[in-house]
């Protein structure tokens, strides 16, 4: 099938980078953004695969970007207090998960 | 209800079926549930309003009244029903497990009917009684209620059919004794003896309880008609496996029945109301332990060994607790010591395979020795509110010691009276109910050529009658010892307390009579208790008959039973008649100046200090045990290394975690799930 | 090669070049402004793998809804200028690039050892038949129309959440 190997190639490869991002950054938000990639990448295998397997796999990529936009809304609001608390977004700044 | 129990006949495993012209039994249950109606009705006024005297004087007693009317009904019928097969009444299903199926059945047989009689018959007389003992008792609902659970246990004892019933009746009657020995449970020495009586009969029950699995394992069931029918294909004669069954149920018994070495309890259980004592622990619960060897007699005469054990056993407890009963000054230890010794005399008989006489024994026994008890309960009462009212000393250690009384003939004839019926009857002279029982025993003794076991019975016959009059003399003759001030307030039973006595004196007057040797010269033969209970002991008998012969009937030292049974009578008068002599003219100090007696007679004094040699070589021993116990594998072990240890290697742990791995950093948090999922994909891919 | 692999390749090679740019630039806003990028180059690979609407919806949400809010909150919080140097030493890179590495090992080698799928297209025929947008919709909102209603829910929750989460505390 045209470019299946390529684009999961390039899946594997985007989510490594954003594993890497999240673990060199100290900044929530780029964390963050890091992990938006890696959903991103995910999303590509699925929509890949889509035309073997069936159209399910796109609505499923939709169902993703659904939870992401959530997901963003919710986190960003949790870094907007935290830096209302800390003056920071800097996650080597505060220790809270923990008891 | 009573439809439901009437029309519920059911046949044992064996399938058995009575039938129309056999013994029909009538409303059976209800002997039972009586006793337990009144135990509800007494413990709900105990709770709810115990000072209702008359309505418990008037149920308790009452429930035994109908109770006695039924068996005496059912006796009356199985009498017309000539030598029937036993009935099984099997109301449900109690427990069935496999092929283990228990019913709640009832067995009405000679044996068991009999056995119901003795039960209701006494307990009746004795309720009676006790409604005058305990009068002035502030916890007279909470007596009766035991009492009737008591009557209640041991007729389920006796009626059940199969034996996890006999083990629930018997486990009842060792609560209720329990409750009853402690029944003033605020002073702890009393609390001290039931707690006594129940720690050492759980010996005896691990005995039966053992037992009732052998059986099971080996036999395969557990209805006595099965049992008793398969057990001699099954088992071995003589085998390992029926001596072991037996020697485990004797064992059950020997607790039970305070025999050697378990006796220790029954003198303690004394601490009970005097009531108590006569019904509990002489006419009925004691003797449990010869009922379940005279039920379980097919199983006992396969296994000549435990038999001799038995037999042997029992010479034993009589010859010992008799010569204990020689030395004692409490007025009821003396008659728990006879007790003893005469339960000896019983498990003597069903170890010579002479069954009958064992029961029959223990019949008489427990006419003449609950009569005994009320005897010694209505002197302890009289003497006990005469010191009362004379504010002299009337602690229980002062109103129960011999020594504090003499001379009390004039002032309570009738208990006088009638005590020296009791004691003639259990010195065994003629014509009382215990010459004919004990003849009877002593016989089977000598008929099997146990001379040994002969000679021991025949003196312990001697010290019986000795140590019986020395009771007498000391209790009723010679001059009186109570204070001058304190006999001018005593005062004779009430007649509530005086009728039992008379009855009972009666019955031990004739009771020896439903059974006559026929070699006893000048006497008609009349022995229509063995031909009664012939059925019950039918498939024993045959047992012993097919592999141990019959008995011969020439005596040792030749001579037949009736030359010995003369002869053991007149040295029983003879002593009784030196002993009197004696006795009657010696000055005994009171109880306060008296001092412990020394040698022999202290050795007896001190009974054979086996409560001391118990204590050295049983209790201290496993009180250090329970100690190291407590102290080491409790204390150190379990609380301290297991218990603390955990929670301090938790903490510790808890302490790495939350300091060292819990950071707080998401950043370390993501690294460690990161390398998680590396170990979970490297898992999966390679 | 043909134009389509072509295209796909030069999309390709973008965003892996924007996202690595993404993850070493400093400033969040240029981090942000290169997600963008990836996401748009996403979105043209998305449209020659023939996910038509999808590629509209990532635009859409992704590049217009979701790295808006990420900007507007960069902005609100005041990152874009003086921020503080935010990527770990040496160290932490070490480590983070060995982990990478594995990482990318293991998933290779997953991929590799995945069985092969039928060759056969389902996509195409229900273009053709359907167009882009009811290719999608009809299986969501026949089969899928439980999940689509609990996602609408999802999002509601989330709304009030992070109204709440990120509400000025007025004690």
């Amino acid at each position: 099938m045209p470019l299946l190997q390529e684009s999961l190639a390039l899946s594997a490869i985007l989510f490594v980078v954003g594993t890497v991002g999240v673990l060199i950054r100290r900044n929530a938000i780029v964390m963050f953004m890091c992990i938006e990639l890696m959903l991103n990448a995910v999303n590509l295998t699925l929509v890949a695969l889509s035309r073997q397997v069936g159209i399910e796999g796109q609505i499923f990529v939709l169902f993703v970007m659904t939870v992401a936009a959530a997901e963003a809304a919710v986190g960003l609001a949790i870094i907007i207090s935290i830096f209302r608390h800390y003056e920071s977004v800097d996650v080597q700044h505060f220790r809270l998960l923990r008891w | 209800m009573v439809g439901g129990f009437g029309l519920n006949t059911v046949s044992g495993l064996a399938g058995q079926v009575a039938e129309g012209g056999g013994f029909n039994p009538f409303l059976p249950a209800w002997i039972i549930l009586f006793p337990f109606i009144g135990f509800v009705v007494n413990a709900a006024i105990a709770f709810l309003a115990p000072n209702q005297r008359r309505r418990v004087s008037l149920v308790g007693p009452g429930v035994l009244g109908l109770a006695l009317a039924l068996a005496v009904i059912n006796f009356v019928l199985l009498l017309g029903a000539g030598e029937s097969e036993p009935v099984v009444r099997s109301y449900w299903t109690w427990i069935e497990v496999g092929h283990l199926r228990i019913d709640a059945a009832l067995q009405l047989d000679q044996l068991s009917i009999f056995m119901a009689l003795v039960v209701t018959a006494v307990s009746f007389v004795i309720h009676v009684y006790s409604v005058g003992y305990m009068q002035k008792d502030p916890g007279y609902a909470r007596y009766f209620a035991y009492l009737n659970l008591f009557v209640f246990f041991m007729l389920v004892l006796v009626l059940a059919a199969n034996f996890p019933l006999v083990f629930v009746g018997w486990e009842g009657v060792g609560l209720c004794s329990y409750l009853l020995i402690g029944f003033w449970y605020s002073d702890p020495k009393k609390s001290a003896a039931g707690l006594k009586a129940f720690v050492v009969n759980r010996i005896g029950d691990f005995g039966f309880l053992m037992g009732m699995f052998a059986i099971f394992a080996y036999v395969g069931s557990l209805d006595f008609i099965a049992v008793f029918e398969i057990a001699p294909r099954a088992l071995q004669y003589g085998g390992a496996a029926v001596t072991m069954i037996t020697l485990f149920l004797f064992l059950g018994c020997v607790g039970k029945s305070a025999q050697i070495p378990l006796f220790v309890w029954l003198p303690d259980a004394m601490e009970g109301p005097t009531p108590v004592s006569a019904l509990i622990h002489a006419a009925t619960m004691v003797t449990a332990g010869v009922y379940l060897i005279a039920r379980a007699g097919v199983l006992f005469a396969l296994a000549p060994l435990t038999m001799n054990v038995v037999a042997i056993t029992g010479a034993a407890t009589a010859f010992i607790a008799a010569t204990i009963a020689v030395q004692q000054v409490d007025i009821k230890r003396v008659i728990a010591y006879s007790t003893i010794s005469q339960l000896g005399y019983m498990f003597l008989a069903v170890g010579l395979g002479a069954f009958t006489a064992g029961i029959f024994h223990l019949a008489t026994h427990a006419v003449f020795k609950a009569l005994l008890f009320l005897a010694s309960g209505a002197v302890i009462h009289a003497l006990h509110d005469a010191l009362h009212n004379a504010r002299e000393d009337a602690s229980e250690a002062a109103s129960q010691d011999m020594r504090n009384m003499g001379g009390l003939r004039t002032y309570l004839p009738t208990t006088y009276r009638t005590a020296w019926v009791a004691a003639l009857a259990l010195a065994g002279v003629f014509p009382l109910a215990g010459f004919f029982s004990k003849d009877e025993i002593l016989w089977a003794a000598a008929a099997h050529g146990q001379t040994v076991l002969w000679v021991i019975g025949v003196v312990t016959a001697v010290l019986t009658a000795g140590y019986i009059t020395r009771w007498i003399v000391m209790v009723f003759h010679g001059e009186s010892r109570v204070s001058s001030k304190a006999r001018k307030h005593l005062q004779p039973a009430a007649r509530v307390m005086g009728i039992p006595l008379i009855v009972l004196g009666v019955g031990s007057l004739l009771a020896g009579w439903m059974n006559v040797s026929g070699a006893l010269p000048l006497l008609p033969e009349f022995t229509w208790l063995h031909d009664f209970l012939h059925p019950s002991f039918a498939g024993a008998e045959s047992v012993l008959a097919a592999h141990v012969g019959e008995p011969s009937h020439a005596a040792p030292l030749g001579g037949g039973e009736g030359t010995w049974a003369v002869i053991s009578t007149v040295l029983a008068a003879v002593a009784i008649v030196a002993v009197f002599r004696i006795l009657s003219e010696r000055k005994y100090a009171r109880a306060k100046d008296a001092v412990a007696p020394t040698g022999v007679m202290g050795f007896l004094y001190h009974k054979w200090y086996v409560d001391e040699v118990y204590d050295a070589l049983i209790i201290r021993p496993f009180q250090a045990l329970a100690r190291f116990c407590w102290r080491v594998i409790d204390r150190a072990l379990i609380d301290g290394v297991m218990v603390n240890g955990t929670a301090a290697v938790t903490r510790v742990m808890g302490r790495i975690g939350s300091f060292v791995i819990q950071t707080g950093y998401v950043g370390s948090y993501v690294l460690v799930f990161l390398l998680g999922v590396l170990i979970v994909l490297g898992a999966v891919a390679f | 090669m043909s134009l389509i692999q072509l295209v796909f390749y030069f999309f390709a090679s973008l965003a892996v070049a924007s996202s690595l740019l993404m993850i070493t630039r400093r400033s969040p806003v240029y981090s942000a402004m290169f997600l963008v990028l990836t996401l748009f180059s996403l979105a043209a690979i998305f449209v020659v793998l023939d996910a038509h609407f999808l590629a509209a919806l990532q635009v859409i949400l992704y590049a217009g809804a979701i790295l808006v809010l990420f900007l507007f909150v960069i902005m609100l919080l005041n990152l874009g200028y003086d921020f503080e140097p935010d990527v770990r030493g040496r160290f932490a890179l070490v480590v983070a690039g060995g982990v990478g590495l594995v990482l990318l090992a293991e998933i290779v080698a997953l991929l590799s050892g995945a069985e092969e799928l039928p060759p056969v297209d389902l996509v195409t025929p229900l273009l053709d038949a359907q167009g882009a947008i009811g290719a999608v919709a009809e299986p969501l909102f026949q089969n899928y129309v439980v999940a689509l209603e609990i996602t609408g829910v999802l999002l509601l929750v989330a709304m009030v959440g992070a109204v709440v989460i990120a509400k000025r505390r007025t004690v």
